[in-house]
Parts: structure tokens; C-alpha cells; sequence
């Protein structure tokens, strides 16, 4: 086994302990671990920027091609740090405003077409194909999504919802009706929702224990068991320490 | 002077605003390319808005250090673990692998990002676990539903939900498929006219907090 991965066992066996340290209590090792990851995180991502934006999207294209057209957002991003110098903050707006009206721009007939007019469309166009050439046709079978009976459930699911959203028009009588078909398929959603979410989390926690368990083979050097004595052990010292001591209150 | 700082930037926001706006009905390859370009400028204009957040973060806990508050020691491991990986990765030139071989910042990846975020995001189901007891009680219709609906869905995507449920897995799939998916598309709907009206707001200048605040 090669040592890297040895020493990659025993600091992500040490890194997950730690962080299931809080499923006892808030501890400083759990605080640890947490820094730890902000620091890991940002470095990273930093990283990774500056590889894809600086070297690949900024240095290589003006340097091997000649893209000089480049060193204008390079401009642009750098009135951003103005926002350092009181006096010139103001010129940092310029990259403000280029980026939100750029983004706004882009946004809205994208948005249009595929947020607005394609979701309606989609909503539609399946309850029409129930009239064709050979008369009207209706499949009744619940579990395929494009079934006809499936496509008046979702068109009453839109319609519903978004009338529950619409409060131009007082919710009484019909619309009261409508209002609360809206919420019951909106409770579903967010059941669903959950639901699959909880799924998600175990899924990922399934994951952390099979490492954990691959990790405390011989071949690793049982990392899992000696670190899990050592954070316990951690952990009691952290408890008894903190109870000899008085709280601090102010 | 005004117009420079406030009238100007009000003006670059409707001009880029409408430019691009009017760009997705321009089938002409110059209009694409003028798209491919823009959206590499926003990338390029969007690095450097990560070195206000970082900057942000760096000064935060570099006062921290230097005035020694509470929990110092914890700003001096973020800056070690950081400033580490900004160095590993400056030296690999931010290559996890090199021809399949795992440089250091892959290492660093591995062994040390990957478990800390699952591991995070994993203490989550406990806490969901938790605040579902709590908050699940089926003390109205609606609740009971939510209830139902979440129940169903969680037995439905476990291989012993399914076995004790027989029926469990496909009532799931229906329900993440046609009732959830007929609430997120009127969730989208809803959001994406909220998003228009916002964006012709910004570009007409009538929403301008983006540009901050000030005396000007």
C-alpha cells in the first residue's frame, strides 16, 4: 500500500471523526475540523479560479494569441477593488453595473422561454394530444409521467399552486377550493421534498461509514480504531476539564 | 461629478442590459460571438469579485489573530489550512492528477475536502432526523399530509422500505415525478416572473441597490 494513501486513511478517518464529534455535543475539535474545512474550501476554490480565470481565460489568450480585447474585463474587475479606497469606491460601480445589467440582460428572455413559456407549454401540449386524427384518446395509467390521466394532475398541481400565489383575488368560494387543492399539493411537494432529502443526507452517510470501516483494515493500520479511542478519549478530557472549571460569564 | 457616479453606471446597466437582452433574438454568428466573448468577460469580471470575499474573510480572521479574541486559534488553523492549499495547488498548477498519477493538491482533495464536506452534509440527516420528530406531528390535514408524503417517499427509496411497502416505490416515483414535479413548475414559473419583472426593474433603473449605498 502506498504510504500516501496510508497517511490519507489516517487524516480522513481523524478529519470525519472529528466532525461526528458534534453529534455529542458542540466541541473544540468539531470547531477545529470545521476551520479546517473553511481554510481547505476557500484555498481551493482559489485555486481553481485562478487556474481557469487567470491562466487559462486571461494569461494564455493574450500571451499565446495575442487577445488584448481581454485586459478590458481585467479592467473591469479591477475597478472592483477600488471598494479598498473610500475616495474611489464610487468607480467600483462601473463593475457593479456591468455585471448586473450584462446578467439581467442575458437573464430575461432565457428566463422567458425556458422558465416561463416552455413550463407552460410542457403543462399544455400533453392535455392536446388527447384529440388526434383517430378521435379522442385517454391513457388512464398512473405510473407513466406522460400518461393523459397524469397530465390533468399536473395541469390542475400548476394551476392550483399558482393560484394559491396570486393574491390579486380574494380566496373565497371557488378560488377557496382552488387555494387549498394548491397548499394540499404544495404539502406533498415539501413531504416529497424532505423525504428525498433525509434519503440524500443517509446516502451520504452510508458513504462516511463504509470509509470508515474500509479504513480499519490492518493494511491502513486500524486508523478508525485508534482514532475513534483517541477522539473519545479527547472528548472525555474536554468534559472533565470544563466541568473543574467554573463557566465563564462574562 | 454626479453624473460619473451614479448617472453613469445607471447608463453602462440599461445599455449592457438591453445589448444583451436583444442578443438572444440575433441569429447571426457575430451575435453569438459577441455572447461566447461576454460570457467569458463575466467570468473573467467574476474572479475578481472572489478577491473582495476572500480579502473579506482574510481580514476578519487576521484581526482575530492579532488581537488574540476568543477562538484565535481557530482563525490561525483556517489560515494554515488555506494558505496550504493555495501553495500545494500554486505548485501542482492546480492538477488534482497528473497522467492518472495523484499530485499533492489531489491528495489534499481526497483525503481531506471530500471527507469534510460529506461528513458535514452527513451530520445534517441526524439534525433533519431530529427536527423532523418535532415539527412531523400530524396536528393538521396539511401536516398529515406532508407526513404521509415524506414517509412514502423515504420507504420508497430504500431496497427494506420497498420489501415491507411493496407498492411503496412506485407511489414514490409517482410522486416525485407528477405531483412534486407539477409544484416546482409552478414554483418555477412563479420565480422566473418574479426574476423578469426584477431584471427589467434593474435595467430601467428603477431597483439600484446593487450599486451601494453613499453620499452620491
Amino acid at each position: 500500500m502506498p504510504l500516501e494513501m496510508i497517511v490519507g486513511a489516517w487524516v480522513a478517518t481523524g478529519l470525519t471523526l472529528l466532525i461526528f464529534s458534534f453529534l455529542y455535543k458542540d466541541n473544540p475539535l468539531f470547531k477545529l475540523a470545521e476551520h479546517l474545512y473553511v481554510g481547505v474550501s476557500v484555498g481551493y476554490v482559489i485555486v481553481k479560479t485562478y487556474d481557469t480565470v487567470i491562466v487559462h481565460l486571461v494569461v494564455k489568450p493574450i500571451v499565446e494569441n495575442g487577445e488584448i480585447a481581454l485586459l478590458i474585463p481585467v479592467a473591469i474587475g479591477m475597478l472592483m477593488l477600488t471598494r479598498y479606497v473610500p475616495k474611489a469606491a464610487w468607480m467600483s460601480r462601473y463593475a457593479f453595473a456591468f455585471i448586473v445589467g450584462m446578467g439581467a440582460g442575458l437573464a430575461i428572455p432565457r428566463t422567458v422561454s425556458s422558465f416561463i413559456l416552455k413550463q407552460v407549454e410542457d403543462t399544455i401540449r400533453p392535455l392536446l394530444s388527447m384529440t388526434g386524427s383517430d378521435g379522442v384518446t385517454f391513457s388512464m395509467n398512473l405510473l407513466n409521467p406522460a400518461s393523459h390521466l397524469n397530465a390533468i394532475i399536473i395541469f390542475i398541481g400548476v394551476s392550483s399552486v399558482l393560484f394559491y400565489f396570486f393574491f390579486s383575488i380574494e380566496h373565497s368560494g371557488v378560488g377557496k377550493a382552488v387555494a387549498r387543492t394548491g397548499i394540499l399539493f404544495l404539502m406533498i411537494s415539501f413531504g416529497a421534498g424532505f423525504g428525498y432529502t433525509v434519503m440524500a443526507r443517509m446516502s451520504l452517510l452510508i458513504g462516511r461509514l463504509t470509509d470508515l470501516i474500509e479504513f480499519s483494515d490492518t493494511s491502513y493500520g486500524r486508523p478508525t480504531v485508534w482514532l475513534s479511542l483517541l477522539t473519545v478519549g479527547a472528548l472525555f478530557l474536554l468534559a472533565r476539564r470544563g466541568r473543574e472549571q467554573p463557566p465563564d460569564i462574562h | 461629478m454626479i453624473f460619473l457616479r451614479r448617472q453613469l453606471p445607471l447608463l453602462i446597466t440599461l445599455v449592457t442590459g438591453l445589448l444583451f437582452a436583444a442578443q438572444y433574438y440575433v441569429p447571426h454568428p457575430a451575435s453569438e460571438q459577441m455572447l461566447t466573448s461576454a460570457t467569458k468577460w463575466l467570468q473573467i469580471v467574476g474572479g475578481f469579485a472572489l478577491i473582495l470575499g476572500v480579502t473579506s474573510l482574510f481580514h476578519q480572521h487576521a484581526v482575530k489573530i492579532r488581537r488574540q479574541e476568543a477562538g484565535w486559534g481557530y482563525s490561525l488553523v483556517l489560515y494554515v489550512g488555506m494558505l496550504g492549499t493555495i501553495a500545494v495547488g500554486l505548485w501542482t498548477n492546480g492538477k488534482e492528477s497528473v497522467e492518472g498519477t495523484m499530485t499533492a493538491f489531489g491528495w489534499i482533495y481526497n483525503y481531506m475536502m471530500v471527507p469534510l464536506q460529506g461528513t458535514m452534509f452527513a451530520i445534517l440527516a441526524f439534525f433533519i432526523a431530529s427536527a423532523a420528530y418535532r415539527s412531523f406531528r400530524a396536528k393538521s390535514r396539511e401536516a398529515a399530509v406532508l407526513l404521509v408524503a415524506a414517509v412514502i417517499v423515504m420507504m420508497g427509496r430504500v431496497p427494506l422500505g420497498e420489501y415491507l411497502i411493496p407498492l411503496s416505490g412506485d407511489v414514490s416515483s409517482w410522486i416525485l415525478n407528477v405531483l412534486n414535479s407539477s409544484v416546482r413548475r409552478a414554483i418555477l414559473i412563479g420565480v422566473s416572473l418574479g426574476a423578469v419583472a426584477l431584471s427589467f426593474k434593474i435595467i430601467f433603473g428603477v431597483e439600484r441597490s446593487y450599486l451601494g449605498g453613499g453620499k452620491e
